[in-house]
């Protein structure tokens, strides 16, 4: 097995072309990708509304961490580097 | 089982059954749609509105040749209307820059391009046409803009010899995403079948090539892969089950769970042209008959798989056991197995007298080519 490649933190995730949000309001909070959808809860919908070429890692993280201050801070992120591999896995992020 | 229990994901659209290919594996019916009984603008127009309703998300455009519809343009752009997710599923041909680039304006998200080979001569051979190095071109100019490419190449024991080429010319280009796709046995495919089915050490190898590739590739190039069933211990949760998750409609507005559903005797299929979508998905006797699990006969019955394969496929059923009601041939469990093992021990043969014959060039080969509709 390949070793898994964490994200940077100073690199900005972007979605990839064709992965975009739902539009179809009878669906809402999904992510769409090719032949592909994942269903997002609360958190993972803060992750990839961030992901727009914008926000560092390191950016999202703080964020995240603000908005969930029941939340362990290590486990918010450690939670959102593990989300972030598994959208470019998908090949769902381009890092920028 | 209620049908308000299940949900249509995604809308299988097959524009039309005009294509300037002939392959020789197309999973297209053996009788093809004139052109003069594909839908209209408008009529498309109302289904993809009604498929949103219903939470369809993604509408996949296909044929038959997409490209053939003069509309694919306002078409693409019906569904984005309606908020789905729009695919397009293409040999290329014939695309040029200008049009394709009204196609990304109306909101097409992906674009999926189907390859027959590495190269141009097998490719040609399968496709019955020469548009391998248009296909190239195509993919250099998909690039270029902002929505995802899958490469899709159509694999089969004519062509699993050049898996490593096709990997490489996949990474070459650098989509998104690849897809190694077996033929599967329907259409045009199971016409052809006896040339077409790989040997068990012949999909072993391709399979760890395959899987080599996946983990190479892995974050760059997400890489898929369909094998033939006929190889399988257990069966295939065909289109994630019968009318659960799926709607398909034909050039002439049939609504159908399956593209191959027309092959068993007795289906009716109620028209987009006459009912609404949510009407047919909900009452129409074809959607009815083999959703969730009272049909189902022993084996499957009492499986614990029931729930993950549904059966799996009901059409493949009907081509081996003549009933569509059977468990899935292709299972171990089927009292069926049998008409699988034999079909493959017969390819054997084929294949032993193919060997024989060395001198014999490919365009020799005797192939169903499936023809273009008027």
């Amino acid at each position: 097995m390949a070793p898994t490649v964490l994200p940077d933190p100073e690199k900005r995730p972007r979605l990839a072309p064709g992965c975009r949000l739902a539009e179809n309001a009878q669906q809402p909070r999904a992510l769409q990708m090719p032949e592909r959808v994942l269903q997002l809860n609360g958190p993972s919908l803060e992750i990839v509304q961030r992901c727009d070429g914008k926000h560092t890692v390191r950016e999202i993280i703080l964020d995240l961490q603000q908005i969930y201050t029941k939340t362990d801070p290590l486990k918010v992120e450690q939670d959102i580097l593990e989300y972030l591999t598994l959208l470019q896995e998908q090949r769902a992020l381009d890092f920028e | 089982m209620n049908a308000r229990s299940f949900h249509p994901l995604a809308l299988i659209a097959e524009l039309t059954h005009r294509c300037p290919l002939h392959c020789v594996y197309c999973s297209n019916p053996l009788e093809l749609a004139r052109r003069e009984v594909e839908l209209p603008t408008d009529t498309w127009v109302r289904v993809l509105r009604e498929a949103a309703e219903l939470g369809v998300m993604q509408a996949d455009f296909t044929g038959g040749e997409p490209l053939a519809r003069p509309d694919l343009v306002e078409i693409i752009r019906a569904a984005r209307g309606a908020g789905l997710y729009a695919s397009l599923i293409t040999s290329g041909i014939p695309l040029d820059e200008k049009r394709f680039e009204e196609i990304v304006g109306a909101g097409l998200d992906h674009l999926q391009l189907s390859f027959q080979g590495a190269e141009e001569e097998s490719a040609s051979e399968y496709s019955g046409t020469r548009t391998h190095a248009q296909k190239l071109r195509v993919a250099g100019c998909v690039k270029r803009y902002r929505i995802a490419l899958t490469l899709n190449f159509v694999m089969h024991r004519g062509n699993l010899g050049q898996l490593e080429e096709m990997i490489a010319l996949a990474e070459e280009i650098g989509p998104q995403r690849v897809e190694f796709a077996h033929v599967q046995y329907y259409g045009w495919a199971f016409a052809n079948r006896p040339r077409l089915l790989p040997t068990r050490m012949q999909l072993d190898r391709s399979l760890a090539t395959l899987k080599k590739a996946e983990e190479r590739l892995r974050g760059r190039i997400r890489v898929e892969y369909v094998l033939p069933d006929y190889y399988s211990k257990f069966p295939k949760a065909c289109m994630g089950g019968w009318g659960r998750k799926v709607m398909l409609v034909t050039p002439r507005g049939d609504a159908m769970p399956c593209h191959a559903a027309n092959v068993i005797p007795g289906m009716k299929f109620e028209n987009v042209q006459t009912q609404s979508l949510r009407r047919i998905w909900d009452n129409s006797p074809a959607f009815q008959k083999f959703r969730g699990e009272d049909w189902m006969p022993e084996p499957c019955r009492s499986c614990d798989r029931r729930a993950q394969d549904f059966g799996g496929c009901r059409c493949q059923a009907f081509l081996m056991a003549k009933d569509a009601a059977a468990t899935d041939p292709v299972c171990s469990l089927s009292p069926h197995r049998g008409f699988v093992d034999s079909i493959i021990l017969e390819e054997g043969r084929e294949i032993s007298r193919e060997i024989k014959t060395p001198a014999m060039p490919p365009s020799k080969v005797e192939w169903f080519y499936r023809p273009n509709p008027a």
